[in-house]
């Protein structure tokens, strides 16, 4: 008979719950992020006691101290740059970046796109509301163009980031969309990013009801929603529209068009087939954001846009050091200290 | 030859001298830097104490032939104790007009010269900006010094005419013969410089040869021609008895690094991004992976110091290096580590400033910004190095410091010290005082809660790593609650937790020694008070000063935050206090501040250390 141990005891969504009270606005987003977390922790195969959050400054980063597990609140743009230390120090740790847009794509866009390219397994999570809202609603890096907001009363005059074509840009191995409406979406992506070894990019469309309502309601709302969005799956053809009845096709000519599948009596096999390893389909993926065909949009795409692994940061670090350990042998300390050269005084 | 020998007026051989400056110089691609640092070990191989002083450029290839390119390394050696590398030089290598022009100032009256003819034709002595028509090898102007005009270049070429060599290789071998020149010159063999070339060049046998064959060239030159009437024996010093080893101050600080890791069992871990003249530290660090150091090269140094707060934060000994401009930016997250009260080592190797200023230039410009360079009160402690070995017992003072006060520590450096060397009798590891570590593995709480801000005696918080079941617990830059650490706006807490960090701070002054004086007695009409890398330059001063009669002091401070319990009794019985700083007065404010006393400033800021004569000049002055 085996002993119930506490290993045996299976967690719960409330054992990754803080007794700290949640600040957030009501109606916010960030809620609905930390039940969908909460909600896939229990079973992702990772001892609670492994788990870290390291999280910047924003609305978004107070996450941290609702969870419980271990955590870090840090420095606004930082997350990245501690996590970077915390896997090359201890690969063994699950790690999670909570980060906002502001957090993530302005003043820690250098660490962002060097986490990407040097890809550590961590996990890295930007709740985008496309506006500062801690500081009370300024435009973001991914605040549309004339957007108005308090610093500026008359419209904004700079292009967005467009995140997953950033992430791309700077080789990420894993980038994806949710967003904080979808809660089944959500976890989906979530547990596909802790599966994933590799720097796993999630962009969150997360509503900031008090300082940017609505930015991506089109995507959530019935009406709209399934004209607007566009859910990928691996191996599936790309179809959307109200009545499923429209498809994308890339051209010879790598252009991408809509196609209305049914009426045009095209099979659904011959649409484009999402394939998640393919890194140019990927990249006119996250195009889809400025393409038009006659005045109609292209639909957002949410689910993984690509996935590809490729060697970690950590274990390379390590197994240099395993490599180096077993060709020259550790060296003593009093090696060191005296180096090569020495002389004897009596 | 500091007792003032004039070779113009000698004529015996093989003289017998207390110490000598010699200094290289040349041009930037003239390898004066590995000449000098072979000279040296040498020289520190046969026993003589010494100190040496690199001095480059900022510009790693200047113009050929420029003011601007002329790299020099000075080194000082002896049959006594060596504290400085010398305020002026005995025997001056000349390698180009240039390097004539910029170092004949500091060459003593009567002092040798060795001039490489080839550098000092018209096309040169241009590049020099010396006065058309100027020709200083030939027309007098140098009769006060003895001048060896030796066609380095030509004798070079001729010795591996029939080496396969190119040109350019030939020509870059020219520094050897000028090794093999000074060697012979002061009765020192060749066999640990051939030794360093063999292996140096074990790919190259070919280059490697060629190298030997010109050192030897110039030995024998020296030998056949008889140019050098003199030949000078600087005998060993009267070292304390031990093995020595020489060593750079960011070499020692390297391997105080390690030392401190293993003497604490923790993992060590360098966040850095390169800057003057603080990346020999990551350089040196990067070669001991087999011993499982991590060394990270962040995307800048505000990743450099976040990543090891990360580094710390999961339980290893976390260090991140730089100098002044990158100090700046690490200033906030200094700042988070202060409040996380998490163990960290920022290093500074200090240059001048501000902005981009001199950097491979040194000064000691960055003690106030280490003292209050963060927002908020935020407290943190500050140690500097005396001397380039110093730098390895400094550096492991701060990580022990940081571990058993959890806290982070600044470590002060600087250029002078960081690229200079002298013989270090190295401790063994096992004299090494060991570092306490504890994790907290269990809760700490009354009733059984994760305190993980509740202190002990020193006022010291637990360290808890992720990855301790059951301790899961939530930290950060917010105010947090006194105990718990939760979150806190809670005015009168916030002051509580101000006070409290101050107070764990202010309580570091228990674990220190006492400040004692280095030179001199405990009561005298004047003190000289210092800090960091001008240790050897007043101890000089102070002890020829006293040898003179004068009723003089040294106390030297290697901890600055906090001060030792006893300085401020200790001033008090001196009649006056003078503060040389390669600043414009930075500790003299500390100092002035904390204890009211009248305290003179002294300040250099060219960008070069102080010279022995200045700080005695300045004792005679105050005394007067
Ligand atoms: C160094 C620094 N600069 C500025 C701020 C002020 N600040 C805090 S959060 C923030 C922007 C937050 O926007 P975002 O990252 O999008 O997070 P959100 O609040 O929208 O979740 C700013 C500018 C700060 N805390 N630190
Ligand atoms: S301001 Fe916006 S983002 Fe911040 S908590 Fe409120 S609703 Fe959420
Ligand atoms: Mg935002």
């Amino acid at each position: 008979m085996e002993s119930v141990t506490e290993q045996n005891i299976k967690l719960t969504s409330k054992d990754f719950s803080s007794d700290q009270e949640v600040k957030w606005c009501p109606g916010c987003g960030d809620y609905s992020i930390l039940k969908q977390a909460q909600t896939i922790f229990p079973d992702i195969n990772v001892p609670k006691e492994n788990l870290v959050f390291i999280s910047g400054i924003g609305c978004s980063s107070r996450f941290t101290y609702y969870m419980d597990t271990f955590g870090m609140h840090s420095i606004h743009g930082r997350a990245a740059a501690i996590a970077s230390g915390v896997k090359a120090a201890n690969p063994e740790l699950s790690v999670w970046i909570v980060s906002g847009d502001g957090d993530s794509f302005s003043i820690g866009g250098n660490h962002l796109i060097h986490s990407l390219r040097k890809n550590f397994n961590f996990n890295y999570l930007v709740f985008n509301n496309q506006i500062y809202s801690l500081t009370k609603g300024q435009y973001s890096p991914t605040s549309e163009k004339s957007k108005i907001t308090k610093s500026t009363p008359y419209g904004s005059i700079e292009d967005p980031f467009n995140p997953p074509e950033l992430a791309l840009g700077a080789n990420a191995a894993f980038v994806s969309r949710t967003i904080d409406r979808d809660p089944k979406h959500m976890q989906m992506v979530l547990r596909r990013a802790n599966d994933f070894k590799g720097t796993s990019f999630v962009e969150i469309y997360q509503n900031c009801p008090v300082f940017n309502d609505g930015a991506f309601f089109i995507f959530t709302e019935k009406e709209t929603k399934k004209e607007e969005a566009l859910f990928l799956e691996q191996g599936k053809p790309l179809i959307f529209g109200q009545n499923d009845e429209k498809g994308i096709m890339i051209t010879d000519s790598f252009t991408c068009k809509i196609v209305n599948y049914k009426e045009e009596g095209i099979a659904p096999e011959n649409l484009w087939i999402h394939d998640e390893k393919n890194k140019t389909k990927a990249f006119l993926l996250s195009q889809f954001v400025n393409m038009e065909q006659n005045g109609e949009m292209f639909p957002r795409p949410f689910g993984i846009l690509y996935a590809v692994e490729r060697p970690v940061y950590e274990e390379s670090l390590i197994s240099q050091i395993n490599a180096i350990q077993a060709k020259k042998g550790k060296m003593t300390l009093d090696r060191i200290l005296s180096g090569d050269k020495t002389w004897v005084i009596a | 030859m500091n007792s003032g020998v004039d070779f113009t007026e000698n004529a015996s051989v093989s003289e017998e001298l207390e110490s000598v400056v010699v200094r290289f110089s040349g041009d930037s691609g003239d390898g004066m830097q590995l000449t000098g640092m072979q000279f040296t070990d040498t020289a520190a191989l046969l026993g003589n104490d010494l100190s040496t002083f690199p001095d480059y450029p900022s510009e790693i290839r200047a113009p050929i032939g420029t003011v601007a390119g002329v790299s020099g390394f000075q080194v000082h050696f002896g049959s006594k104790e060596i504290y400085t590398p010398g305020d002026s030089f005995d025997v001056l290598v000349a390698m180009n007009a240039a390097a004539l022009k910029v170092d004949l100032p500091k060459l003593k009256r009567g002092g040798i010269i060795i001039a490489n003819i080839s550098g000092f034709d018209r096309k040169n002595l241009g590049l020099a900006k010396y006065p058309e028509g100027a020709d200083p090898l030939n027309d007098g102007s140098l009769d006060n010094y003895v001048v060896h005009k030796i066609d380095i270049s030509k004798h070079t070429k001729d010795c591996l005419i029939d080496s396969g060599l190119g040109t350019k290789e030939i020509e870059r071998s020219k520094n050897m013969f000028v090794l093999g020149l000074l060697f012979w010159m002061f009765d020192k063999p060749l066999e640990h410089t051939i030794e360093f070339i063999e292996s140096k060049f074990a790919k190259k046998p070919e280059i490697a040869k060629a190298n030997i064959k010109t050192l030897n060239a110039g030995y024998n030159y020296c030998e056949s021609t008889e140019i050098f009437i003199n030949r000078f024996k600087v005998s060993p010093a009267k070292l304390p008895a031990g093995v020595y080893r020489n060593i750079t101050g960011n070499h020692a600080t390297a391997i105080g690094l390690i030392a401190a890791s293993e003497k604490a069992e923790l993992p060590l871990f360098l966040g850095s991004y390169p800057i003057t003249p603080a990346s020999d530290i990551l350089h040196e660090l990067s070669k001991y992976k087999a011993n499982g150091v991590k060394t990270y090269q962040a995307e800048d140094e505000i990743a450099g110091i976040c990543s090891a707060i990360g580094a710390a934060y999961v339980g290893n000994l976390a260090v991140t290096t730089t100098s002044g401009p990158g100090m700046a930016l690490k200033t906030e997250a200094a700042g988070l580590a202060t409040m996380l009260e998490i163990p960290l080592v920022i290093i500074n190797v200090q240059r001048g400033g501000p902005s981009t200023g001199l950097p491979t230039k040194t000064e000691q410009s960055d003690l106030l910004m280490a003292m209050h360079g963060r927002h908020g009160e935020s407290p943190l402690v500050v140690l500097a190095a005396t001397s380039p070995s110093d730098c390895f017992n400094v550096v492991y003072e701060a990580c022990r410091i940081a571990i058993e006060h959890m806290t982070p520590v600044i470590f002060l450096s600087d250029g002078y010290i960081a690229n200079g060397s002298e013989p270090w009798r190295f401790p063994s590891g096992d004299s090494l005082q060991k570092i306490k570590v504890s994790f907290l593995k269990s809760p700490n709480g009354d009733n059984g809660e994760i305190l993980p801000y509740k202190r002990d005696e020193k006022l010291v918080r637990p360290w808890i790593i992720p990855g301790s079941k059951g301790m899961e617990h939530r930290i950060g830059g917010l105010e947090k609650e006194n105990e718990t650490g939760n979150v806190s706006y809670n005015h009168h807490n916030h002051e509580l937790m101000v006070n409290l960090r101050a107070e764990k701070i202010n309580k570091i002054a228990d674990y220190i020694p006492l400040a004692k004086p280095d030179t001199g007695n405990e009561k005298a009409k004047l003190l000289v008070l210092g800090w960091g890398s001008t240790y050897g330059t007043i101890k000089t001063a102070v002890r020829e000063a006293i040898k003179e009669g004068y009723d003089v002091a040294h106390i030297h401070l290697k901890y600055i935050n906090p001060f030792p319990k006893n300085l401020g009794e200790l001033l008090n019985c001196y009649d006056k206090v003078l503060i040389p700083e390669m600043n414009k007065g930075q500790l003299l404010q500390l100092i002035r501040a904390k204890y009211m006393i009248d305290a003179k400033g002294f300040s250099k800021v060219q960008g070069l250390p102080f010279t022995t004569i200045e700080i005695k000049e300045k004792i005679a002055e105050m005394l007067s």
